[in-house]
């Protein structure tokens, strides 16, 4: 087969993937633009340049939100369900974090029996059905009086973060000098200090990669907030947009849908974007390396 | 001069002693984190199968054994009837969807991230682009996917009717995701349009691994490519797919957002989490429902050691200090 | 006082076991060399000497004190690592002053230790940059300083010098020398696998193989009166002639050895008879290779640039008082 041939087929083969993975957006993106009855007509490139469906969807209160609103918090509707997903996968991001710091610094420093137990045991907690957990979890909920409350998201996303992050985390410690840490140790470091002086200047890109790991799979959890929340103000994103209801039962507001998943997944593309390489370099330790 | 005697061990220095100390107390708070999240409601729930407790009296289950996963009433008329799980005739539709769901997805997005990664490791110009466009997929949320592809696959306005009715691929528009004989298709597509990019960027780095110098050499003994990609490359990358491999078979079988949100109610695509759900909240029976989160979790524990002993597959890689 | 003294010491990781048994006093003031081929044990006992690994069975005492458990910051020791293991995000003047931090001195008292290490290292423009901005020399010789603030009573140097090129290493062995006379009251013990380097640093040489120590004693002491057949094999470069057979019964031994200096090229019908194989001209030395017919050609060093033409017949004469006489089992030979 001629050599041009070949080049010819492999681009081919790159523009097929590079449309079949960024076409659903991209029509996401048109559709949105399109308002009324402009869009039940099917068009494959953008025709109308609308914002209606996104003002729609950016309502607090049954009025447009201002700049007022959010200063004085008085949001609702899908702005608000936008804030909550923000403060919950923050918080929990930030709870796993400052939890699996240290737990790392032991898993991938300190030789002791049973660390290798402890490793696999971490492992197969993410490996848990969320849903055999669930039964579990509403009675906790339940009895701590966290039902439809933000904690109670915090509460449950842990198990997943958590092992997610100790298991990144502790792969990238592994990989830090060993001799670093013994000039510590002669110089008088304790393993607090060592931890706080040296391995955490250094592993900072590598906080910053898991955090937002961390995030993105919180953000994106569906079935506990789905459980777990009663009414719109406590709602999360995913669970928000999966019940987005129109003016009767049986019309679809595809518009307003398409625009709440483009100002829901827009920040999460540029973020993973921006961190590409970092991303994938913590995709693939705690995936590939093991 | 080694002396006949065995040396007597000595023990730990203080330097030894206080990083042990260290250790555990580092330990502590991960430790009761995952007891209070993560094993506590485990054991509860698996106990909830052991009861016929109702959703909205949690705390007023009575014991029943194994009477959800399999009970037995015999009739007056000496016809013994069987109740449970195990005989559920919708549970077991259920497994039957997810291993299907997890076989199918799992093959072909590896196949498919294969050559992505394939070509995606050989250097072109614009590759930096590509890499960008298939994160694309995966920094979507699992929700907002599901709605961009039920608009796509909508019946009357969805653009993907249109394309196969212009191509010719069909002669009438398809309800995609409210069809039982393509429903699974329609979950499997978006799942796979999801997924890949990550198998895909896996494979990569387990490409990327492989030193240059083998292909060279191969090249130099004029090696024909196709051999080339079975006998080396394959074999080199084997063990980074295995883990990819498993990390998404295992994710296969929990799936729950996509089913539920893409096609809602549909008993051709309803899965294991699915249906578990629903009988703890939607019929209100959280033993019942328990029972079967119970035995899916089983399902996987048993795939996974199966898995790690026949592969032989290390996921910890604990060999260093 | 800074003695060490090593009793029966032990190391063993897992079944394996590494130091086996050694025995050794390090005087006060002293530059001591551990040497040997890789997997001797040299390295680790360096670190059991500094604290990083536990001893399995055996004593350590410094001063007469037993130290077996007592963590590294308390021994009064400063380790020199071979990658020079500087904190990278830290800047010169902070790596120096982190081990002084710790332990609670004021910044008075920190800065003046600093300076004074920094001037005689001659690293004083240095002190405001990261180590990713030094060359490998300058990070070595910050490592060094950093150790030198710690004011220990015992340095030590874990092959300083096997990440530097050739003659990076030449100069910083100049001043490690250096360093040693301007603090002569505090002990140096110094792992290298390179006898060139113990050989012009050391005190007193120490040669491990496998765990032991074969010969202790100083450079001459090692060149001169080597007290087995490896410790012979092993200092001294090029490596030293042996030959048994015909030749050592000649000398009423089992196996003699002649170093490469003390022999010399004369008319075939002198001395051994040979034939010249090969010839290596450094320009300030040669050295000739000859087949005497032995397992390996023997290497006879001459001054100056030689000229012989492969094949060339030539009697080789060894100095009859350098001979050293070995027994059966490798010791020297009774006289």
């Amino acid at each position: 087969m001629p050599a041009s041939v070949k080049t010819g087929a492999f681009y081919l083969f790159i523009a097929a993937i590079v449309t079949f993975a960024v076409f659903p957006f991209y029509y996401a993106i048109i559709t949105s633009f399109k308002t009324g009855t402009a869009i039940f007509d099917i068009s494959y490139l953008p025709t109308s340049f609308g914002l209606e469906n996104y003002l729609s969807v950016l309502k607090s209160g049954g009025k447009a939100l201002t700049w007022d609103d959010v200063f004085h918090f008085n949001i609702s509707g899908f702005p608000l369900n936008f804030v909550n997903s923000v403060i919950i996968s923050t918080l929990v991001v930030c709870l796993a974090l400052l939890i699996a710091v240290t737990a790392s610094f032991a898993l991938s420093r300190v030789r002791f029996r049973g660390r290798g137990l402890l490793m696999m045991t971490i492992l197969s907690v993410s490996m848990f059905p969320q849903v055999a957990v669930l039964p579990g979890l509403f009675e906790i909920i339940r009895a701590l009086g966290l039902f439809n409350k933000m904690p109670a998201l915090i509460f449950s996303y842990t198990i997943f973060t958590l092992p997610f992050t100790v298991w990144v985390l502790t792969t990238f410690m592994r990989d830090l000098p060993v001799e670093i840490e013994e000039a510590a140790i002669v110089d008088g470091a304790s393993p607090w200090t060592i931890i706080t002086r040296i391995f955490l200047p250094l592993l900072w890109p590598a906080l910053v990669t898991t955090g937002l790991l961390a995030f993105i799979a919180a953000w994106n959890e569906f079935l506990y907030a789905l459980t777990f929340t009663l009414d719109n103000a406590h709602r999360t994103v995913p669970v928000a947009i999966s019940q987005l209801t129109g003016a009767s039962d049986h019309e679809i507001p595809w518009g307003p849908i398409m625009a709440a998943s483009v100002i829901v997944t827009l920040p999460l593309i540029v973020l993973v974007l921006i961190f590409q390489r970092k991303i994938i370099a913590g995709l693939t330790a705690g995936g590939v390396k093991g | 001069m080694p002396q006949a005697a065995a040396p007597r061990n000595q023990g730990l220095s203080d330097l030894s002693r206080e990083r042990l100390r260290s250790a555990w107390i580092f330990l502590f708070p991960m430790c009761l984190a995952l007891l209070i999240v993560a094993g506590w409601p485990l054991m509860r729930s698996i106990w909830f199968g052991f009861t016929d407790t109702v959703t909205d009296h949690i705390g007023e289950g009575d014991f029943i054994g194994f009477g959800n996963y399999l009970s037995s009433k015999t009739l007056p008329s000496g016809r013994t009837i069987y109740f449970g799980v195990l005989v559920d005739s919708e549970w077991w539709n259920a497994v039957w969807n997810t291993v299907r769901f997890a076989v199918l997805s799992v093959v072909c997005e590896t196949a498919l991230g294969m050559c992505v990664a394939l070509a995606l490791n050989a250097s072109f110009p614009g590759r930096g682009i590509v890499r960008a466009a298939i994160l694309v997929p995966w920094a979507i949320p699992t929700i907002v996917s599901a709605k961009m592809w039920a608009w796509m696959l909508n019946d009357q306005f969805g653009i993907i009717n249109d394309f196969f009715l212009r191509i010719g691929l069909i002669s009438h528009k398809i309800a995609f995701t409210a069809t039982d004989a393509t429903s699974m298709g329609a979950v499997l597509a978006v799942d796979i349009w999801k997924t890949t990019p990550f198998m895909a960027l896996l494979i990569l780095a387990g490409l990327q691994q492989i030193p240059n110098d083998i292909y060279e050499a191969a090249a130099i003994d004029g090696v024909h490519p196709l051999k080339v990609f079975w006998r080396l490359t394959l074999p080199l990358v084997r063990p980074a797919v295995m883990v990819a491999v498993i990390f998404r078979f295992m994710d296969a079988m929990r799936i729950f957002d996509l089913v539920y949100v893409l096609t809602p109610n549909s008993s051709a695509t309803k899965t294991m989490s699915v249906i578990a759900r629903e009988n703890m909240f939607d019929f209100d029976k959280l033993g019942y429902g328990s029972a079967m989160s119970t035995l899916l979790f089983l399902i996987l524990l048993i795939s996974i050691i199966l898995y790690l002993r026949i592969g032989r597959v290390d996921l910890t890689n604990d060999g260093g200090r | 006082m800074s003695e060490i003294e090593l009793r029966n010491l032990r190391k063993s990781f897992g079944s394996v076991d590494v130091i086996k048994g050694v025995d050794m006093t390090i005087h006060h003031g002293e530059f001591m060399v551990f040497v040997g081929p890789s997997g001797c044990g040299k390295s680790t006992l360096l670190r059991l000497i500094a604290g990083l690994e536990d001893i399995t069975s055996g004593d350590m005492l410094f001063d007469g004190k037993v130290v077996n458990k007592v963590t590294p910051k308390d021994r009064g020791i400063a380790m020199v690592f071979q990658s020079y293991a500087l904190y990278p995000h830290m800047t010169v003047y902070e790596n120096m002053a982190f081990g002084m931090q710790l332990s609670g001195n004021g910044k008075d008292a920190i800065d003046k230790r600093i300076h004074e290490a920094s001037d005689m290292l001659q690293i004083t423009p240095y002190l405001k940059r990261l180590p990713k901005q030094l060359s490998g020399g300058q990070r070595q010789r910050v490592a060094i300083g950093r150790a030198i603030v710690r004011d220990p009573k015992v340095f030590l140097f874990d092959e300083p010098l096997s990440n530097l090129d050739a003659a990076l290493r030449v100069a910083t062995r100049l001043e490690i020398a250096r360093l040693h006379e301007r603090m002569h009251e505090t002990t140096m013990i110094y792992v290298t696998h390179d006898q060139v380097e113990a050989m012009t640093l050391a005190d007193r040489i120490c040669v491990l193989r496998d765990g032991l120590v074969e010969q202790i004693g100083t450079p001459l002491e090692l060149y001169e009166r080597p007290q087995s057949l490896f410790v012979a094999g092993f200092i001294g470069s090029p490596k030293m002639n042996f030959l048994d057979g015909k030749y050592a019964a000649d000398y009423r031994a089992t196996t003699i050895g002649v170093r490469a200096e003390h022999l010399e090229i004369g008319a075939p019908d002198k001395g051994w008879p040979g034939k010249v194989v090969h010839t290596e001209n450094l320009g300030a030395d040669s050295y000739v290779y000859a087949d005497l017919g032995t397992a390996e050609p023997v290497i006879v060093r001459q001054n100056g640039t030689t000229r012989f033409d492969n094949g060339k017949a030539v009697g080789i004469i060894p100095t009859a008082a350098l001979v050293h006489r070995f027994g059966p089992d490798g010791r020297p030979a009774a006289a």
